[in-house]
């Protein structure tokens, strides 16, 4: 990897940790001592080439104990997706589909269909760690993705520019970047013509389908070539553009470290990406960059700080509420807020803290030790609880404050650690890593 | 993004201006039932004269707090009760204008809308402009318009227009077409007129922030509405400790608000004004009564956030910039006519009941609602039923005190720009200007880049 620096700091169970919260869910309990002991390097390869998919403890239910359904039952598909986060031996495979997932961002809220947006979900992780040109061919005729910005109401007589805009400004290219011009979305609309569907009452969009009838078969003129293009060639155009690795390596950085590349970086990932489109090389590089290990923090999302706790619990899913309580906290899975996707730098405001209090809050109950303890071992007892072995000096002095006061005012030791937990799971500490 | 430095000294000053300010203009100081004293605090109720705000106010006081800080503090609080507020409305998804207030009565039309025109004999004529009619959903709109309380801006846009929606709302919500600008126009304003101890200021009422409100200095607030911001969570566990956890959050909010990682300080700040808002709120938390009846609503928040709207500023809660999301989903590429007439109809009665319960309340010379959408839509429809990214669109400014005529005049469909979209008569950045000249009376310059490049119209009477 010439060019890419790598980390040569020391790899203990910190950085193991960083590591498991960036490329995945956080650590299961024990999981980021074991990592540490691998090093750096073995580390970042059992994320990037991990073993086959063997998911860990009880299925998820619903409150009354029964199997979730999520092709049909609503917000079930949440929880699927979430179960999965939680149990999976792949996290980087999950952590990637959720990337794919907020980059080619589909909201069931245009699709009407969980049945197409599992699918799609499939696809996405299909092509979690693989060639971002197969992704990008695939999710071109995805029928979720067709259904959401309207590839199948683009025809000859009536070209929709839906996709053909948001193929270009926000999944491969970038707007305002001067990679295209208003010609070049009308010309690419007119390339994907061609798609159909039907809607069929009780089952939603079916039946998605290629009519060559419907498509446009003249010459088209896209980023200054011609030619008679069809859907493939909009895929290939965008992500053979001379502009496209440098907006698929800053995009792709930009999930997992919260500072923008060095340029010598940068130019050494766009290289490496550049011809192979192959996303497994880049993330290895990422995750071993100095950059992820002496940086800043960065807010968990939502989906990710819900399936970590449950994850440090080695709990699964039990309730419904892990989907009715989503919206609140900011990350609705398959309902994203629109298709650029949910805002990674602003996850937390007052509304969004109080569903994350919520999300924890489903999961403080597990039974407290009655027994008898000053408040600094209470404290202990709620950071041991989550899997967690220490906190910011700042933040255990105010719990062992909290503690103190609970005790003097006569509130047992199983209700003041009760609220540790629930203080522990939403302070500052947990909600970054 | 707020980074305020949080601690509890002002966590009792926000509390002491809000009871002020909730008690300034009801004559006598008094102790309303359900405002708690906060407990534990050492606070204790004391008269106080304002002196440069010349009204006798009861405050809670900590005896350490100098006469001079509560002069200033009240006299601010105090002209924070009858400050004028604005509420930002956006129809997501750039809403067709050409539907909205539809040019009827040009023959125009009706060749690039073959089949989604509607004809003129369907909604009521707009009395300024004769080739205009309000769409049939919109009839609340058309009635406040009647009554002297819309100004219509027929044509409102920039130059050089964006048609993506990220880029095109960017440009309204920071208040320039500067694809980089990091804050919000409302939160630069907060930002410059705002302060330190007060998250009610600037309000999203939504499940998120609205980034119009984004500020780089003083907080702001995101909530789904006054009576929905408790922390009993509604399944698992209870916390008999509530009151004291919250008290901790904040203290763990106060102990990173210094932090030099920015995560860090998001969460952190997200703490302390959680705890804060929670407290500010109490009064409403039991729940709010409307003195008119708004529209019912199975799916969406709208109506029951305005209500809640009215019933904070009426119980004189110091807020000056509210934004929310109306109903619906305008990013209407195909079948139009059904999914914008549904948003359109909720939003429209909501917007009606929500100016008459403010009549009711004796607060509507306080509320300006500015409602936008960040572009209009093609001229000619697409073939999927549907309209595809345009340019000029449609705004209002709704209200007891503004004018109620149109700024700037409808751009006419003979004159389409070269890519068949309507061109803008009036800039956003010309009424944003306006609104922080003549509604809040402060200077445009010091929120709007270039402000002085852009013609103000008269909106108020």
């Amino acid at each position: 990897m010439a060019g890419v620096p790598v980390y040569r700091g020391s790899f203990g169970p910190a950085q193991a940790e960083r590591l498991l919260w960036r490329g995945g869910f956080g650590p299961r309990p024990g999981e980021a001592g074991r990592l540490a002991g691998r090093g750096l390097g073995q580390a970042v390869l059992s994320l990037t080439r991990p073993p086959v998919e063997r998911l860990t403890g009880p299925a998820p239910t619903d409150d009354k104990h029964f199997p979730i359904a999520p092709y049909d039952a609503s917000g079930h598909d949440h929880l699927w997706w979430l179960d999965r986060m939680v149990r999976t031996n792949r996290p980087l495979v999950e952590r990637m589909t959720l990337v794919w997932h907020d980059w080619f961002a589909t909201s069931n809220q245009g699709v009407g269909s969980q049945r197409l947006m599992l699918d799609q979900n499939a696809l996405l992780r299909r092509h979690a760690l693989g060639s971002f040109r197969d992704l990008v061919h695939d999710i071109t005729s995805d029928p979720a993705m067709l259904q959401w910005l309207n590839g199948n109401k683009n025809t000859k007589s009536s070209p929709n520019e839906n996709y053909g805009r948001e193929l270009m400004e926000l999944f491969a290219l970038g707007a305002d970047r001067g990679a295209y011009t208003e010609v070049d979305v009308r010309e690419q609309a007119r390339a994907l013509t061609g798609w159909r569907s039907q809607r069929v009452k009780g089952v939603g969009p079916t039946n998605f389908r290629y009519e060559p009838k419907l498509h446009d078969d003249g010459t088209k003129t896209i980023f200054g070539k011609s030619g008679n293009y069809g859907w493939q060639d909009s895929a290939r155009l965008v992500v053979e553009h001379p502009l496209h690795a440098s907006f698929f390596v800053g995009k792709l950085w930009s999930y997992f470290i919260p500072t923008p590349p060095p340029p010598a970086t940068r130019h050494a990932l766009e290289k490496m990406y550049q011809h192979s489109y192959a996303v497994r090389p880049v993330l290895e590089a990422i995750l071993q960059h100095p950059a992820l290990y002496t940086g800043p923090r960065m807010v968990k999302p939502p989906a990710v700080f819900a399936a970590g706790m449950l994850r440090a619990l080695g709990r699964s899913i039990q309730t419904t509420q892990w989907f009715r309580l989503a919206p609140a906290s900011g990350q609705r899975l398959f309902y994203p807020p629109n298709v650029a996707g949910w805002d990674e730098t602003r996850w937390l405001d007052t509304a969004t803290f109080r569903g994350r209090w919520f999300l924890a809050a489903l999961l403080v109950n597990g039974a407290a030790s009655s027994s008898a303890a000053g408040p600094e071992k209470l404290v202990d007892r709620a950071l041991v609880y989550w899997n967690h072995s220490a906190v910011t000096k700042a933040t255990r002095s105010v719990l062992v404050k909290f503690a103190r006061t609970g005790l003097a005012r006569g509130h047992s030791a199983a209700e003041i650690e009760t609220a540790l937990r629930q203080l522990v799971a939403t302070s500052p500490d947990l909600q970054t890593a | 993004m707020p980074r305020h430095a949080c601690s509890c000294n002002d966590f009792s000053r926000t509390e002491l201006l809000r009871r002020a300010a909730a008690e300034a203009g009801r004559g006598l100081p008094s102790i309303e039932p359900g405002m708690p004293i906060p407990a534990g605090t050492g606070l204790s109720r004391r008269s106080f004269i304002a002196r440069s705000a010349g009204l006798a106010l009861a405050v809670y006081g900590g005896a350490g707090l100098s006469g001079r800080f509560l002069d200033e503090g009240i006299a601010r609080a105090a002209s924070a009760k009858g400050s004028p507020v604005l509420l930002s409305v956006f129809m997501e998804g750039g809403w067709d204008s050409l539907s909205v207030l539809y040019p009827g009565g040009d023959s125009r039309y009706y060749a690039l809308r073959p089949k989604l025109a509607l004809p003129a004999s369907s909604g009521l004529g707009f009395s300024e402009d004769q080739r205009l009619h309000w769409h049939p959903s919109a009839g609340a709109l058309a009635t406040l318009h009647g009554e002297g309380k819309v100004a219509v801006i027929p044509g409102i846009g920039y130059d050089h227009p964006d048609k993506s929606h990220f880029t095109s709302r960017h440009y309204w919500e920071v208040g320039a077409t500067d694809a980089h600008l990091q804050t919000g126009w409302l939160g630069r304003f907060l930002d410059a007129n705002g302060t330190a101890d007060n998250p009610l200021q600037g309000v999203s009422l939504d499940s998120r922030l609205q980034p119009a409100l984004a500020t780089a200095r003083v907080p702001v607030a995101s909530l789904d509405g006054p009576d929905r911001y408790g922390f009993a969570p509604p399944n698992g566990a209870k916390f008999p400790l509530e009151d004291d956890m919250l008290a901790a959050v904040a203290q763990l909010g106060a102990a990173h608000a210094n932090a030099k990682d920015s995560a860090l300080r998001q969460a952190a700040d997200a703490s302390a004004q959680a705890h804060r808002l929670r407290r500010s709120l109490s009064p409403l938390a039991a729940g709010v009564t409307s003195p008119v009846q708004y529209p019912e609503a199975q799916k969406d928040d709208f109506p029951r956030r305005l209500a809640g709207l009215a019933a904070m500023l009426a119980a004189g809660l110091p807020l000056k910039c509210v934004a929310m999301r109306a109903p619906g989903m305008y990013d209407t590429h195909s079948d139009q006519a059904a999914d914008l007439s549904d948003g359109l109809k909720l939003t429209a009665d909501s917007l009606l009941a929500f100016q008459r319960d403010l009549e009711a309340r004796g607060l509507a010379d306080r509320v300006l609602v500015h409602v936008w959408s960040e572009f209009g839509r093609r001229a000619k429809e697409n073939g999927s039923l549907g309209t595809d990214h345009g340019a000029a669109g449609l705004g209002f400014l709704i209200g007891s005190q503004v004018r109620g005529s149109m700024i700037g005049e409808f751009p006419g469909l003979d004159q389409l720009d070269d890519q068949g979209n309507l061109r803008p008569t009036a800039d956003f950045r010309g009424i944003y200007s306006a609104i922080f000249e003549q509604w809040f009376d402060t200077e445009a310059a010091r929120v709007i880049p270039n402000a002085g490049a852009f013609a103000r119209p008269k909106i108020l009477k």
